[in-house]
């Protein structure tokens, strides 16, 4: 068993609803909500969850990308929540992250050569020529060609864009790389070579990977464990092969079986949940699913149940199994 | 043939830019039976949009036109019908639902007030009747608090809600023909369900026909009884769900197909089908798919395929079921035989 990189407990992330003349404060919308697990090094372990429910303010928050309002984030056994700017932008070079819009997360007005040497140049390779050479070896890994370097991104097609972004994120030899949503913006065939590409890079350089996305076949996929996230919170969490056999929460039951199967032989039963999402600036009392778990029982209104444990690493928050 | 209510025949919707003539919709054929669900699949920028707005007559234009081709619904050509009768088929026999709702919902009116309209362009009922019906509509669909709803705006509901409206909509005007493009693409998975349970009951209760644009393979396996495939403006090929997710034709097809990373399989290595989709031009020869496939060789370079017809009596625009001696056959099946 491979040590933990990445030890994230009770993180919480509330954002102020501001209103009123003078912006007095009104609420918070609790993003992310006493969220713990860690990651070990070299394992990809994927988030999943519906739009809103916290995926992308975790990612942000481990990276202090947004300032995390609670909780600890233990990298390498570093609490990095307490680290001053100019050791933070040393760990940066380990930590990096992918974005979904390859489009919004690349400057258009700089060349491929720019944007992939930017790293390199803030982290001190101050030789030009050495920059070069190591932009012409990045686009090499990502699979892409040393001519595309003079290119601008426009120039390039949604998944030689990711490929761009990837180069960016390796340049400095990282360790842990949020991937948040990296093909959730492109086409099945294009979305199965940075796929495939992505795995290789984690054989290859030892990489461990937060592996955000809503497409939980993809998820799947790629991950060696998985978290599920509900209104902030993270309710399950197992091997993957645990979570999608033998799935424990209500939550995780109904998002498995909502999963359109392109296969016309499986007619698996669906679990169709009824109403949308609550907003999380006001969250349900007690379990946020128990305005629509089917199981829902009196206690779920009022205590919110523990994320804990199991068996055997398969972590649950849901009163059915205390 | 009397129960098909859609039917393209070799159309062609091409847009006109500045950097020269795009085949946008290139030669396409494929028809819709009254009660039945037909999926159009393909990758990003394929044609599918551009398609099922042609029937509409809804192409933004300029730049876009339909060249020529035929688009008969109930056996009156809407090609080039006048707009005086497409605003009499639009949102009355045909209802579209797009993928953002707020495309065709007007943000500065009620929900109560778009449904009411609806309403009452088909029966003659009183303001306050329609309003009734619209709020039992409202409910019919999931919608929480319907008779709240029903005076909110737009802008105040979710993706979902804003989805189940337009459903709404389109049920208020029992169309004989739903074009659904991509309506629960911007979805959640459990979102996602509820959106496609609607629109099972809406066929199978009033039997309307859907033309559902999609990229989801698993939403077609869910919903439709025929796809028809589109790569690059052109129809590649078109069978029953089980023939095309179980038995595909064109290589486009398998090997999207084998791309697909499955819930319930541990493979490791995932297909994939090398290249990106290419910008057709109105001189591309050659098979569109060829410089991606690897079955490709000489003629694929240099010929355009049309649809053959296969050993199992399926079309495949692919010459590897071109067979010689029936070539004259398939070319009059071909839709697309200009070169
Ligand atoms: N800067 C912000 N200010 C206020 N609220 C925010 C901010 N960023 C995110 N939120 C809110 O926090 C919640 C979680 O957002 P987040 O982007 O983390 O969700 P997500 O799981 O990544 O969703 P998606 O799948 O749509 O990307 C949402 O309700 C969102 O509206
Ligand atoms: N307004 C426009 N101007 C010029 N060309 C256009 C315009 N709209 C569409 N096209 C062309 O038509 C082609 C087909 O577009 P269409 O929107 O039908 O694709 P699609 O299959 O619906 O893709 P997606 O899955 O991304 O929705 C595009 O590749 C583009 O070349
Ligand atoms: S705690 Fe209760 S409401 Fe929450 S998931 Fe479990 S059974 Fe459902
Ligand atoms: S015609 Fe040739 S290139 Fe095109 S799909 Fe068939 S084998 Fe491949
Ligand atoms: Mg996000
Ligand atoms: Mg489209």
């Amino acid at each position: 068993m491979s040590e933990p990189i990445l030890e994230v407990n009770h993180l919480k992330k509330y954002f102020d609803i501001r209103g009123g003349i003078f912006g007095k404060k009104v609420g918070a919308v609790k993003a992310v909500d006493d969220v713990s697990f860690t990651v070990n090094e070299g394992e990809i372990l994927g988030i999943v969850g519906e739009s809103g429910c916290g995926k992308s303010t975790t990612g942000k928050a481990l990276l202090r990308l947004i300032e995390p309002t609670e909780g600890e984030v233990k990298f390498n056994d570093q609490d990095i929540t307490q680290v001053n700017s100019e050791e933070m932008r040393k760990l940066r070079r380990d930590m990096q992250i992918i974005f979904q819009d390859p489009y919004a997360s690349l400057n258009p007005r700089h060349t491929v050569e720019k944007i992939v040497a930017e790293p390199l140049l803030v982290h001190g390779m101050t030789n030009a020529k050495e920059r070069k050479e190591r932009v012409k070896e990045l686009l090499e890994i990502v699979g892409l060609r040393a001519y595309h370097a003079s290119r601008y991104p426009h120039q390039f097609s949604g998944g030689q864009r990711q490929r761009i972004g990837i180069a960016r994120a390796l340049a400095n030899n990282p360790k842990l790389i949020v991937c948040d949503e990296p093909v959730s913006a492109l086409d099945v065939s294009v979305q199965s070579q940075i796929l495939n590409l992505m795995s290789d890079l984690r054989d290859q350089f030892n990489l461990t990977y937060l592996f955000i996305a809503h497409d939980l076949s993809v998820v799947k996929h790629i991950s060696d464990r998985v978290g599920v996230m509900y209104l902030g919170r993270m309710v399950e969490l197992a091997d993957k092969d645990e979570l999608y056999e033998n799935p424990k929460h209500p939550y995780t039951q109904a998002l498995l079986s909502a999963v359109p199967v392109a296969d016309p032989d499986e007619t698996g039963e669906r679990i169709i949940l009824q109403g949308d999402v609550p907003s999380p600036s006001n969250p349900p009392s007690g379990c946020p699913f128990h305005t629509r778990c089917p199981q829902a029982m009196d206690i779920c209104q009022e205590v919110t149940p523990t994320f804990q444990d199991h068996s055997d690493q398969h972590y649950v928050a849901c009163h059915l199994y205390e | 043939m009397s129960d098909t209510i859609l039917e393209l025949n070799n159309l062609h919707t091409h847009f006109f830019t500045d950097s020269g003539e795009i085949p946008a919709v290139d030669g396409v054929s494929f028809h819709v039976n009254k009660g039945e669900v037909v999926g159009v699949v393909g990758e990003s920028g394929c044609g599918k949009s551009v398609t099922s707005l042609s029937v509409m007559q809804l192409v933004p234009s300029p730049p876009g036109r339909i060249v020529s081709g035929e688009i008969n619904f109930k056996g009156e050509n809407l090609a080039f019908a006048s707009e005086k009768r497409m605003r009499q088929i639009r949102g009355n026999e045909i209802a579209m639902i797009f993928q953002e709702p707020m495309t065709s919902l007007d943000p500065l009116y009620s929900i109560g007030n778009q449904l009411v309209e609806a309403i009452r362009m088909h029966n003659k009922s009183s303001k306050k009747e329609a309003r009734l019906k619209a709020i039992e509509m409202l409910d019919l669909v999931g919608i929480p608090r319907a008779s709240e709803v029903v005076d909110e705006f737009p802008h105040q509901l979710s993706g979902g809600m804003r989805q189940r409206v337009m459903i709404a909509m389109a049920m208020a005007c029992d169309p004989e023909l739903l074009i659904a493009d991509e309506p629960t693409t911007a979805l959640d998975v459990t979102i996602q369900a509820q959106i496609l349970d609607l629109m099972r009951d809406l066929n199978k209760e009033k039997d309307t026909g859907i033309l559902l644009i999609t990229h989801d393979l698993g939403v077609v396996a869910e919903m439709c009884d025929r796809v028809v495939v589109m790569y690059a403006g052109q129809v590649v090929e078109e069978g029953t769900v089980r023939e095309i997710l179980k038995d595909p034709k064109h290589p486009y097809t398998k090997g999207l197909i084998r791309s697909l990373p499955n819930l319930h399989e541990k493979e490791q290595k995932l297909y994939s089908i090398p290249g990106t989709v290419p910008k057709v031009t109105m001189n591309s020869v050659g098979c569109r798919f060829a410089p991606r496939c690897e079955y490709a060789f000489d003629r694929c370079f240099s010929e355009n395929p049309a649809l053959y017809e296969t050993e199992d009596n399926r079309y495949a625009r692919c010459f590897l079921y071109d067979n010689f001696e029936e070539q004259e056959v398939a070319t009059h099946v071909g839709t697309d035989s200009r070169s």
